[in-house]
């Protein structure tokens, strides 16, 4: 097919086997991660996760699907692939050495009054 | 459709026809382009995308709602908005042209989308100031949602436009082949003017500049090209009750359940 815009903007059929290249081996589009925060000083949870193929529509993907019932007053995604995670293979050393340390949990100390996010 | 609290307080000197009038062409408008948009649930390109039409689609019958629920009250014959809606046949629809016709591919659906979104955005900045009190608070929380409709579907036109040679051809064939129906969106006929005098009503010349200057800076970003202007349709306009051969059936599935079992609650 050709293309007067195309054709001006010098776009010919490597750039469209580049294009091609560009897309993801799965056919889909990149995916995102979704956190959103439901009040002031609140922090931000992980909601879910949606695909998108740049920042703008995967903020307005996470709206359409994690906001549009309302309760969430600001929103963050975040590329799915920028997120390093632990792997179960690790369960073990990261997170048994935890358990029975009593003396680390700050569960000694009465919360002030007045202070309510913590 | 859920009924609309509020009682109508009428403007000095604005007949109830005009009034009645006026709201019908405004709520039929987003009755028929949202049963389009609706049409899209189950079929959209993904699911993210499936969801935000559909959403979009929900505020549009929301605002028709609102919309026809005042014009039933201005008329005083007992119609509610749900008797509008379906219990009306083609000829007294009085929503234009533009939202009537069939979705096509997703790109059609995005530009006839993009093109209404902007009319809809200077629509209800104008009508916030309206001299109507219902009718200026229901345009204010309108203008809320139809922005955010703008942004969806103006970052998609980008994306189509500026996208692949494809995409690009698709777009650029839907925007010409939707032009067509632009001119009878601004088109001032004895109701719009008499609105405006009301100032109940927008000025359409003034709200065609505007909308122009917008649908040409997102056009021309998404390296479409502006079709050529197109002079309007003579004769009636589909705002008189002349529409396509689209819309007769597009209403004969959307008030089929309504007319099969009138009355019924779910």
């Amino acid at each position: 097919m050709t293309s007067p815009g195309h054709a001006a903007a010098g776009l010919g059929a490597a750039d469209l086997a580049a294009q091609a290249a560009a897309l993801p081996v799965d056919g889909q589009w990149p995916l995102w991660e979704v956190f959103t925060q439901s009040e002031q000083g609140a922090p931000h949870e992980h909601a879910g996760s949606l695909h998108a193929v740049d920042e703008e529509q995967a903020l307005q993907n996470a709206r359409d699907v994690y906001a549009r019932r309302g309760g969430v007053i600001s929103l963050w995604v975040v590329p799915a692939a920028a997120i390093t995670a632990s792997s179960a293979g690790d369960s073990g050393p990261f997170f048994d050495p935890g358990a029975a340390k009593a003396y680390r949990h700050p569960q000694f100390y009465k919360a002030p009054r007045g202070v309510r996010v913590l | 459709m859920s009924g609309v609290k509020g009682s109508v307080t009428p403007p000095p000197a604005v007949p109830p026809n005009v009034l009645f009038e006026a709201l019908l062409r405004l709520g039929d408008d987003r009755l028929v382009l949202g049963h389009r948009v609706s049409q899209w649930c189950g079929h959209g390109p993904i699911l993210e995308e499936d969801i935000a039409l559909a959403n979009i689609a929900l505020d549009l019958v929301g605002q028709a709602t609102m919309l026809l629920h005042l014009a039933g009250e201005v008329e005083g014959a007992g119609r509610d908005e749900d008797a509008l809606a379906y219990f009306r046949d083609e000829i007294h629809f009085r929503n234009c042209l533009l939202v009537e016709q069939p979705n096509g591919d997703f790109g059609v659906t995005i530009v006839r989308q993009f093109l209404f979104d902007v009319y809809s955005v200077v629509m209800f900045d104008a009508l916030a100031r309206s001299a109507h009190p219902e009718l200026a608070a229901i345009a204010a929380k309108a203008l809320k949602e139809v922005k955010y409709h703008l942004r969806h579907s103006g970052d998609w036109l980008l994306k189509l436009g500026d996208g692949t040679i494809e995409s690009h051809d698709r777009v650029q064939r839907a925007l010409n082949t939707l032009w067509r129906f632009t001119p009878e969106l601004f088109a001032a006929d004895d109701i719009d003017r008499a609105a405006l005098a009301a100032g109940i009503g927008p000025d359409l010349s003034a709200m065609q500049a505007q909308w122009i200057s917008i649908v040409r800076d997102v056009v021309e970003r998404a390296t479409l090209t502006m079709p050529p202007d197109v002079p309007l349709r003579a004769g009636r306009t589909a705002r008189q009750g002349a529409h396509s051969e689209h819309l007769g059936h597009m209403l004969a599935e959307m008030q089929i359940v309504a007319r099969s079992h009138p009355g019924a609650q779910w």
